[in-house]
């Protein structure tokens, strides 16, 4: 089933065009990035799936029926990028409160809330005020309030930001539990080597336009520029390539682009004809990191786009 | 929606009323202000130290026409001058030429510190009566009738007594009641409009820069979030109201319980009071002061009190929202943009204090209509009996229709204003926000 579906959505804001005609769709239960740079348009593409703002064209369908936020937002746990939590509220009357925000019963609430304290083990920190918590604390308590009420689908803008490694971990296994459990997750980050780990598909958007749209493994595969490492044992080559330039050195690792009528096998071919020891051969595929710079750079260098701002 | 906005009515109530802060305002507000009126009327009896006067009277045809008060007393000698009248411990010496008339010399009052005005006009006119008196009696007025009509006063001749007369309905006026109530009334509605209008710019401002806002209106509309606050904070200045009126009901009470009761009975004769006794006369002022009280017309009063309070909020706390959700962090911008909400309320004030003189004035009489400044203009006039019911009439529907009004043009600046970060608002660009069509 698709848990959420974007049809054409437009945001104009008097001086620029915040999202401008963006449609994607998300699977239930994917781990979806939305990827792009400071001022794309996430933040306003997920205010309008999130029923904060309206869209003002296009149409949002949630669980394939159109999107109705008076309803629909209970189903949605949204964590902003800036937190915000009431600085001199008690932390658990501040769970509590959020939670029944949400649509649950005090009873309800406060099960859960000590549930995920305990979990967390936050339970000391009960009378706490939100402003004495240390800010990986407060991190904590902001994913807390936001999954509470069990949503459905899951919006995390930077959700490690902030976060030690043993938190941000702790965090990450939360994550990946509540999507084995069937939560949609829409993963918004800059960080891009925690994309490569979580998510199954992605979304790039830059300057309100969609850039990029697919499965990670399938991007990846679609911006390769066929380069190789070539793992020597003993002395290196010393031979103009037919088939392949070198592209970098370094140790016992040389890193090939082959040419464009050559194959691999080719490459493979007249280095052993050298009489080399090959210990490893395998494709260098881009990192997301390098694909991101590069289609953001591009889009920075065509003229026509800074026409449009 | 009801149960979300009672939510957020809750948590705005419990979390002001348990702070420690309005434990203090509204127990220490109350005897503050006691205090300072009694402070006021201590100081303003115990300030007013003797002050000795010498008299240079060489004619000697004033002699017998000063009359010595509670605060100045004056000394016909001829043994000090102006050199030495310090020294002999007069504050001032009053140089009385032998003739007047002549119009040449004048009458000087010479002392080493400034002499304070209320001195001055009782000397000046202590001059005039000997004067008048000296000119009566050339004319071969008899001393004896002079005397009797000298002694002319009010309370010694007749009772004065003012009504109101409307239709069949007459009932005692009395203009310094309602002085007293229209005013403090007013004045209590003007401070509660900015002292609470303020707290909520200031907690939309803080859910705004602390992001939470964000947050919530995930959950909850724009709309509810704001009217939550505004109620929430309405009904803690309900509550600090209550607690005040029940204050000074209990100080009365207390007042009451400390005179014994036969000082309180013979307060009611007129007669005994007027031969001097202290404690005889502070219980007939208390006693009066109690009936004089229960003459206003409480019944109307309250009710229009309570209803112009709430209405008046309302009308202020929406527009104080909308400015608390479009200013940053930055103080400046926030006292700038405040500035179009406070000015009306500060004019009301103005209004007021005018039309509490003069309650039938075209100026009190808009003024009590315009729902702007209505809620603290009408309530100078009611108190006075003044206000036909076509006019009162009219201004509670405008103030009803006022504050639907400014909640609704504060709603779509809120919500707006409280998701835009970084960025300075211009008026132009709310006025674009008005415009647009939800």
């Amino acid at each position: 089933m698709t848990q959420l579906e974007l049809q054409h959505l437009k945001k104009y804001y008097a001086a620029h065009k915040a999202v401008d005609d963006i449609s994607f769709s998300i699977a239930q239960g994917d781990i979806f990035g939305l990827l792009g740079p400071n001022g794309a348009g996430k933040t306003t593409l997920i205010r309008m799936i999130t029923g904060i703002i309206f869209p003002d064209n296009g149409s949002i369908l949630f669980r394939e029926k159109p999107f109705d936020p008076r309803n629909d937002i209970f189903n949605i746990g949204y964590m902003p990028e800036e937190r915000g939590l009431y600085k001199k509220m008690k932390i658990g009357e501040q769970a509590l409160y959020l939670a029944m925000l949400k649509g649950l019963s005090r009873s309800d609430a406060m099960k859960r809330v000590k549930m995920w304290f305990e979990k967390f083990e936050m339970q000391n920190w009960w009378n706490k005020k939100t402003e004495d918590l240390s800010k990986g604390m407060s991190q904590k308590l902001q994913f807390v309030t936001t999954v509470l009420h069990e949503p459905e689908l899951l919006i995390l803008d930077e959700p490690f930001s902030g976060l030690d490694p043993v938190n941000s971990n702790l965090i990450k296994e939360e994550i990946l539990r509540l999507n084995k459990a069937g939560t949609t997750i829409i993963f918004s980050t800059h960080r891009m080597e925690q994309v490569e780990e979580l998510c199954q598909r992605i979304v790039l958007v830059n300057k309100g336009k969609k850039i990029l749209d697919g499965d990670l493994s399938q991007i990846k595969n679609d911006f390769k520029e066929h380069i190789f490492n070539i793992g020597f044992d003993g002395p290196l080559p010393q031979f103009e390539s037919q088939t392949s330039t070198i592209y970098r050195q370094k140790d016992q690792i040389v890193t090939v682009k082959i040419g464009n009528n050559a194959t691999p096998s080719d490459v493979l071919k007249e280095y052993l004809a050298y009489n080399t020891h090959i210990t490893s051969f395998n494709e260098v595929l881009p990192t997301l990191n390098e694909i991101f710079i590069r289609l953001v750079e591009e889009l920075k260098t065509t003229p026509a786009f800074s026409d449009a701002i | 929606m009801f149960k979300k906005t009672g939510l957020i009515i809750k948590r705005e109530y419990l979390t002001r009323v348990s702070k420690r802060t309005f434990l203090f305002t509204t127990l220490l507000l109350p005897l503050l202000l006691f205090g300072l009126m009694i402070a006021i009327a201590y100081f303003s009896i115990e300030s007013q130290d003797t002050q000795k006067i010498a008299i240079n009277d060489p004619s000697g045809s004033f002699s017998s026409s000063f009359q010595n008060d509670k605060s100045v007393t004056f000394d016909f000698t001829t043994d000090v001058n102006k050199d030495n009248f310090a020294q002999k411990g007069y504050s001032a010496i009053l140089i009385i030429p032998p003739d007047l008339s002549s119009g040449i010399d004048s009458v000087s009052l010479i002392s080493e510190k400034q002499i304070s005005i209320m001195t001055e006009q009782r000397i000046k006119s202590q001059i005039n009566n000997a004067l008048r008196n000296k000119a009566l009696l050339e004319n071969h007025i008899d001393k004896s009738l002079l005397d009797s009509i000298n002694n002319i006063k009010q309370e010694n001749l007749y009772k004065f007594s003012a009504v109101i007369r409307q239709g069949q309905k007459t009932e005692q006026s009395n203009a310094g009641l309602a002085y007293g109530i229209g005013f403090a009334s007013g004045m209590l509605i003007y401070m509660t409009l900015l002292i609470y209008g303020t707290s909520v710019m200031r907690g939309v401002m803080e859910e705004k820069t602390n992001r939470i806002a964000e947050v919530i209106i995930s959950s909850v509309r724009p709309f509810q979030l704001m009217l939550g606050k505004i109620i929430g904070i309405a009904a803690v200045g309900l509550t600090q109201l209550l607690i005040w009126i029940v204050f000074i009901f209990l100080l009365f009470s207390i007042g009451g319980l400390f005179l014994p009761a036969e000082t309180l009975q013979s307060g009611s004769g007129l007669s005994t009071a007027m031969a001097g006794n202290q404690d005889a006369t502070a219980a007939m002022e208390i006693l009066s002061a109690k009936n004089l009280l229960l003459s206003a017309n409480w019944g109307l009063i309250i009710p229009t009190f309570i209803f112009y309070f709430m209405g008046g909020y309302l009308l202020y706390a929406a527009l104080f929202a909308a400015i608390g959700s479009v200013v940053n962090d930055d103080a400046q911008d926030a006292q700038a943009l405040v500035l179009p909400v406070t000015l009306p309320i500060i004019f009301s004030f103005v209004i007021m204090a005018a039309a509490i003189n003069n309650p039938q004035s075209s100026l009190a009489v808009w003024g009590s209509i315009i729902p702007l400044s209505s809620p603290i203009v009408m309530m100078a006039r009611i108190p006075t009996g003044s206000v036909p019911f076509w006019e009162l009439g009219l201004s509670i529907v405008l103030l009803i229709a006022g504050f639907i009004f400014t909640t609704y043009i504060a709603a779509k600046i809120y919500r707006t204003g409280i998701l835009l970060y970084g960025k300075k608002v211009t008026l132009k660009e709310i006025s674009k926000w008005l415009m647009r069509k939800s």
